[in-house]
């Protein structure tokens, strides 16, 4: 949940980015830290395994600055994405006010990339959030394989499988080459804060 | 979008006035009031600690819910102590009604014991604007 702070006219917000194992969630954020660390004050954190995978999550705060004489604090997260984390993604979803839904585009990913949404309602609804409700992109990652000849799923077939009754924003994208990352972010902040902006006007009001 | 926890700026000023008075002052380094979201609502320290309070306070909100949750596997409902032991500073977590913990970041000046102590006080009184 946002927390305002009317003392120091803060708001942080919390997104998360959500997908199956080695999807790119943490190369979405390593990419937006890498383009941004010269503007940031603090770094990226990672809590990983030897092996290079999540353990318990990445975390990176963003100024985007302010709105409705709030300043604006996104703290972006995203959970280890393999199976046996169930609880851990839970953990971390705690208090989400937006989530980024990292697809993986290989075809052989297709059937994770269902469980794992899935899995994303299922841990919302714990926290009584509903995934139809909520703010919601998803991105379909890994688009830059086609040039190695990857079998990839079509994005319209991802759009049946993932998003036909979700009707949320997408992206096709590239974690790796940094296509569409950026875009990805900026319209998950950009409808979070847009609720956000609601109860701002009723506290100053 | 939720807001589970909403004061206003009295209540705040409040808290951060007994959370110095209660500690700082007793000669805690920094310490941290933050949701079990990792967000932090009050930060204060004594001016000399530099630390990454927003890294801190996800991963302390992190830490404090994976122990929560061995603690459920291993047939209690909580643990009464969360405290890590440093070299020169020592970290100790602890819930605030619900929705809340309380970190405090001490050096060697500082005895555990004192320090939970001065923490039941200063939570009690926070409790209480809650």
């Amino acid at each position: 949940m946002a927390l305002i702070n009317p003392k120091t006219k803060e708001v942080q917000v919390k997104l998360v980015y959500y997908g199956p194992g080695r999807g790119g969630k943490t190369t979405n954020l390593e990419y937006i830290y890498n383009k941004y660390q010269d503007r940031m004050t603090t770094k990226l954190t990672t809590v990983k395994t030897y092996g290079d995978r999540t353990l318990f999550f990445d975390f990176l705060p963003l100024d985007i600055g302010m709105i409705g004489g709030y300043n604006i604090k996104m703290q972006l997260y995203t959970v280890p994405g393999q199976v046996k984390y169930q609880a851990t993604r839970r953990l971390v979803l705690r208090g989400v006010d937006g989530v980024v839904f990292v697809a993986d585009s290989m075809a052989l990913r297709e059937k994770m990339n269902v469980l794992s949404l899935k899995d994303l309602q299922e841990n919302l609804a714990t926290f009584d959030k509903n995934i139809f409700k909520i703010p919601l992109v998803i991105q379909y990652n890994k688009r830059d394989l086609a040039k190695e000849k990857i079998p990839l799923l079509p994005t319209e077939k991802l759009e049946n499988i993932l998003n036909k009754q979700l009707k949320a924003p997408s992206f096709a994208a590239s974690a790796l080459t940094g296509e569409n990352v950026v875009e990805t972010m900026k319209k998950a902040i950009s409808l979070t804060v847009s609720s956000l902006q609601q109860k701002l006007a009723i506290k100053q009001g | 979008m939720d807001y589970t926890v909403e004061l206003d700026e009295k209540q705040f000023e409040t808290m951060e006035n007994i959370l110095a008075k209660e500690l700082i002052e007793v000669g805690v380094q920094s310490l941290l009031l933050i949701d079990l979201a990792g967000n932090i609502l009050i930060s204060l320290n004594d001016g000399k600690a530099r630390h990454d309070v927003y890294s801190l306070a996800a991963l302390a909100a992190g830490n404090f819910g994976a122990v929560s949750e061995i603690a459920k596997i291993i047939g209690e409902t909580d643990f009464s102590l969360l405290f890590h032991k440093g070299e020169k500073e020592s970290i100790h977590f602890s819930r605030v009604a619900d929705d809340l913990l309380l970190i405090t970041v001490f050096g060697k000046e500082v005895s555990l014991g004192f320090l939970r102590l001065k923490v039941a006080e200063a939570i009690k009184k926070i409790t209480a604007l809650l």
